[in-house]
């Protein structure tokens, strides 16, 4: 399961130059808070993403640090100033150092 | 044929049901206090923060404690003097305080985010902002848990 995250990414369907947009992004994963217990009481390690970065057109323009309070499949909105056309880069840290990325285009006019 | 049916469900149910009740027997975790969070709040932010300008939006009460949405929002006009640098939440019920931390700058254009959270128990979050002139700012609200999120 922690092998096969999915990110996903929505942005407004129509962008104009200096229009301020959502940015929402959800990730299937697990996130084990490291308190669960499965079924036969046995506590689960954590295991969580505890970074997320945002890039746009390689300029770092988000970050956001969770703790195993955050819920599994984590659902991240933010805000950014379309400016330009060009790329929104991703990427969701985990805690054994392993990097997912992801890529948005964004289209600005 | 009915009726061994019956039994056997009915012993399902009853394994069932005490094997629910050996897990509430469990220990739970050891849960954060308000004390944790606010040193926690020390730690992350300098300067004592100011009342106002940063509010957070959930339900009032949350049915399952396992996914909370929430928006955390800061007045800031957002400009490259004027704006947030950081937005941290913590909560007092959680077994650990921290819940989450965001960098932002001048190009989000808004300083809003949502993200959905785990709560352990009715709660006070706090979210703290800090601002590019240095100067920090705290909202907070209490959510109601029905149903905890920590599994314990």
């Amino acid at each position: 399961m922690a092998n096969d995250i999915k990110p996903r990414i929505r942005l407004p369907s129509q962008i104009k130059a200096g229009d301020v947009i959502e940015v929402k992004t959800l990730v299937t994963h697990d996130m084990e808070s490291g308190h669960r217990r499965d079924a036969s009481g046995v506590l689960q390690p954590r295991r969580i993403l505890n970074k997320m970065t945002c890039a746009y057109n390689g300029r770092p323009v988000f970050e956001a640090t969770l703790e195993p309070a955050v819920s599994a499949n984590p659902y991240v909105s933010f805000f950014l100033k379309a400016t330009e056309s060009g790329t929104l880069d991703f990427t969701w840290t985990e805690d054994d150092g392993t990097v997912y990325r992801a890529k948005q285009a964004i289209k600005v006019g | 044929m009915a009726v061994p049916v019956v039994r056997s469900d009915r012993r399902r149910l009853v394994l069932g049901a005490a094997a629910l009740s050996a897990l509430a027997l469990l220990p739970k975790a050891a849960l954060a206090t308000p004390q944790a969070a606010a040193e926690l709040l020390r730690k992350l932010v300098k300067g004592a923060p100011q009342q106002g300008r940063v509010t957070l939006q959930a339900s009032e009460i949350a049915e399952n404690g396992n996914s909370v949405p929430l928006t955390v929002t800061v007045e800031s006009p957002m400009t490259e003097k004027d704006h947030v640098i950081a937005i941290h939440v913590v909560s007092g019920g959680n077994p650990n305080p921290g819940v989450f931390s965001i960098r932002l700058g001048p190009a989000n254009g808004k300083a809003e985010v949502s993200l959905r959270i785990r709560l352990a128990e009715t709660d006070k979050l706090i979210a703290v902002a800090e601002m590019a002139d240095g100067s920090v700012w705290i909202g907070s609200r209490e959510i109601a848990v029905t149903v905890g999120g920590c599994g314990g």
